[in-house]
């Protein structure tokens, strides 16, 4: 027997992000607190502001909690293997270079199984743009250490604290090659989703490090908190530093992070650096395909 | 749908086995290819390197058997035909990639050029080990098509069936070649681009709002769609629904499994092939596949010779296995022999299909090099004795 407590009012706007998503597959699997879906919200808005093609724009994910992400966006979605989305990419770009290739996934997924493809991926400048979320463990699998787990901080598996080193991404990115690397976190909305506008329009391989609460296994395991204490923590912790040296952006356990565009340069996409080279190697000879062909016209 | 003419060298040739099936892959209209040298197939990676860019095709090397076993898949979903080539330590790498293959549904082509194992084993030397390895390697239930090519020349034939097989069926094909027909060098005739048939991609062409990725037709096979076409599909290596979303329902794990599984068995006569010499009226058969087949043609001579009466049926496809064809012969012969370079694989296949009615006389071999055809002679000898 309720009462209604206000009314409803009826025509309520639709979010305006929802063109962008499989409806039919809500509500997603994310926890309270996560800030997995406050960055797909970027994403989608970035997109919807890049001006390009939906319909050439494919989303690669790999394995955990945020390589659920492909499966909700109303993309050309893969959902592959754990560490794999970026080769996947790879594949699915050259076969067809006028594809706009975004890899969504995890920072275990990337770094530590995905490792070695993510350093040739951007060796080889591959044209893709890869969104890393680092919640700095492995969340889908109850709360692993993962390569980004700070020093300290406790893990499932580290249940005395890690003590291993962890990774540097923006650091590891820049001297492997990436054209445009940025560190935020998702409690800053408007400069991930410039971020993820200006890496869009980039050619080349594009990074963006997204520092990501994972309250249910993270912050409750390290008593930090729930979702609302870790963007707290970002927003009085974090440091903008546009352009900042990659050595100095190590992330400590609860400590300083900081944040910004730090790399953006142009170098010679693995495509069009193909394409390039064979036409003067091989001349008359060189038959590019057909795809790689219309997406050099579309350059020009 | 016939080859299209670009790449087809059409002509004899005097190749090895490698470089047929990298002649067989372009002709079949392979216009990717990721791969990671390994011998003793890196020779199909070196002629695919020099021969793509003059085709269209885009060649990589990518950092490991993993990254090349995924990288095809994009580039299929990215609307090519594709392939990688490995041996031993590769293919067992490639295994997780298989399995997402045969679960996405992703038409692609694996070569296995087999050397002796198991780890490092024999780099450079034959072998028949990764047969069981091609049927089951990957973890779950699926099924894939197997073909073992015993020449060059059906290096040549047999690259371009994997693919029209892989496009028919939308399954991983793998090349079971081995060392010993991958290097040995041979006549190759490379026939018209006219002559040569194509398996096209199974497209579907429907209104756009309607299509669901894995409804399969009628046997079985769903039809694609290419990224990029604005069908906003959903692929994953879940267990997925017919709309390719994800479901983790016993009830969507039984129909799917059983339909990756049946797509293979309702089609499976349509995929067999195997070429058969004097089976009938014959008291023993000599069942082998890819460089065994030749070495047990002396044996066989022999052993007829003296008097014997001893047919040779030889698979071409090796999976799905003839379950029916062998049950049949069982019922008609003394005994099959089955010389394998390994301890047993297809072996124990034929002792299941052929049911304790005929006696099943593997001849081993540890691999590093082929039989000699006196031992697969002694076990046609000693099959009809017991
Ligand atoms: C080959 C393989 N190994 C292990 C797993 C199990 N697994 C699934 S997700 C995952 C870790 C994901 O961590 P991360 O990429 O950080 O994603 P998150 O869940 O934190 O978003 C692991 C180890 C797997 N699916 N496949
Ligand atoms: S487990 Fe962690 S990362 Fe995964 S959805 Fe929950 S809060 Fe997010
Ligand atoms: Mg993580």
């Amino acid at each position: 027997m309720s009462e209604e407590l206000f009314e409803v009012e009826e025509g309520i706007p639709p979010n305006p992000v929802e063109e962008f998503l499989r409806m039919d597959r809500m509500p997603h699997i994310w926890c309270p607190g996560c800030g997995i879906g406050t960055t797909v919200n970027c994403f989608v808005r970035a997109l919807d502001s890049s001006g390009l093609d939906l319909d050439k724009v494919a989303v690669v994910s790999g394995i955990g909690c945020t390589g659920r992400v492909a499966g909700y966006l109303r993309l050309d979605s893969f959902h592959t293997t754990h560490g794999r989305a970026i080769p996947f990419a790879t594949g699915l770009k050259l076969a067809n270079p006028e594809l706009k290739v975004i890899v969504y996934s995890g920072d275990g997924d990337l770094t530590a199984i995905g490792g070695n493809h993510f350093i040739h991926a951007a060796r080889r400048n591959v044209d893709m743009t890869v969104i890393l979320l680092n919640n700095g463990i492995y969340g889908m699998t109850g709360g692993q250490v993962a390569p980004t787990t700070p020093i300290s901080a406790i893990a499932s598996t580290a249940p005395y604290g890690n003590f291993e080193e962890n990774f540097n991404l923006p650091y590891m990115a820049e001297s492997c090659g990436a054209v445009y690397v940025a560190r935020w976190t998702s409690f800053h909305v408007r400069h991930v989703t410039k971020s993820i506008k200006e890496a869009l329009a980039k050619k080349g391989f594009s990074f963006i490090e997204i520092v990501n609460p994972c309250p249910t296994l993270y912050s409750r395991r390290n008593k930090i908190g729930d979702g609302l204490d870790q963007m707290i923590y970002y927003r009085d912790n974090s440091e903008i530093r546009n352009g900042a040296d990659t050595k100095t952006v190590g992330m400590d356990f609860q400590g300083k992070i900081v944040v910004g565009k730090f790399v953006d340069r142009e170098r010679p996409t693995y495509d069009s650096a193909m394409m390039k080279y064979y036409q003067k190697k091989l001349g008359e000879d060189f038959v590019p395909s057909e795809e790689m062909r219309n997406s050099i016209h579309a350059e020009n | 749908m016939h080859a299209d003419p670009i790449g087809v060298l059409t002509g004899p040739h005097f190749i090895d086995g490698d470089h047929a099936c990298s002649e067989g892959a372009i002709a079949a209209g392979c216009r990717f290819v990721a791969g990671y040298p390994i011998t003793p197939s890196t020779e199909v990676v070196e002629r695919i390197a020099e021969r793509f860019p003059r085709v269209g095709g885009v060649f990589i090397q990518m950092e490991d058997e993993i990254a090349s076993s995924i990288a095809i898949q994009g580039a299929v979903w990215g609307g090519k035909k594709a392939m990688t080539v490995t041996s031993g330590p590769g293919f067992s790498l490639m295994m997780e990639h298989i399995g997402y293959a045969a679960m996405t549904e992703t038409p692609c082509v694996f070569v296995d050029v087999q050397r002796a194992g198991p780890s490092t084993g024999l780099p450079t030397m034959p072998a028949q080990g990764d047969m069981m390895q091609a049927r089951w390697g990957s973890h779950g239930d699926y099924g894939i098509i197997a073909l073992s090519p015993n020449s060059p020349q059906e290096c040549f034939d047999l690259t371009i069936k994997a693919f029209n097989l892989a496009e028919q069926y939308r399954v991983p094909v793998m090349m079971m070649m081995d060392e010993c027909v991958g290097h040995m060098i041979e006549r190759v005739i490379i026939p018209a681009a006219e002559d040569i048939k194509i398996v096209p991609r199974r497209f579907y062409e429907g209104p756009k709002e309607e299509y669901r990725p894995y409804e399969p037709e009628r046997d079985l096979v769903p039809l694609m769609v290419k990224v990029g076409k604005g069908y906003r599909m959903h692929i994953t290596g879940l267990t997925h629904d017919e709309q390719g979303y994800p479901n983790m329902s016993v009830n969507t794990q039984g129909k799917l499994v059983r339909r990756l599984v049946d797509k293979l068995k309702v089609n499976a006569e349509r995929i067999i092939e195997f070429k058969e010499d004097k089976v009938e009226g014959a008291d023993v058969v000599v069942l082998t596949y890819g460089i065994s087949s030749r070495t047990a043609i002396p044996a066989i001579e022999q052993a007829r010779k003296e008097g014997l009466k001893v047919g040779h049926l030889r698979l071409v496809t090796v999976w799905p296995f003839p379950e029916r064809r062998i049950a049949e012969l069982a019922g008609c012969i003394k005994s099959f022999v089955v010389p394998e370079l390994n301890f047993g694989q297809i072996a124990l296949e034929v002792e299941r299909c052929a049911g304790g009615k005929a006696s099943v006389h593997l001849v081993p071999h540890a691999g590093g090099t082929v039989h000699q055809p006196k031992e697969i002679y002694s076990a046609i000898r000693k099959s009809l004795k017991g």
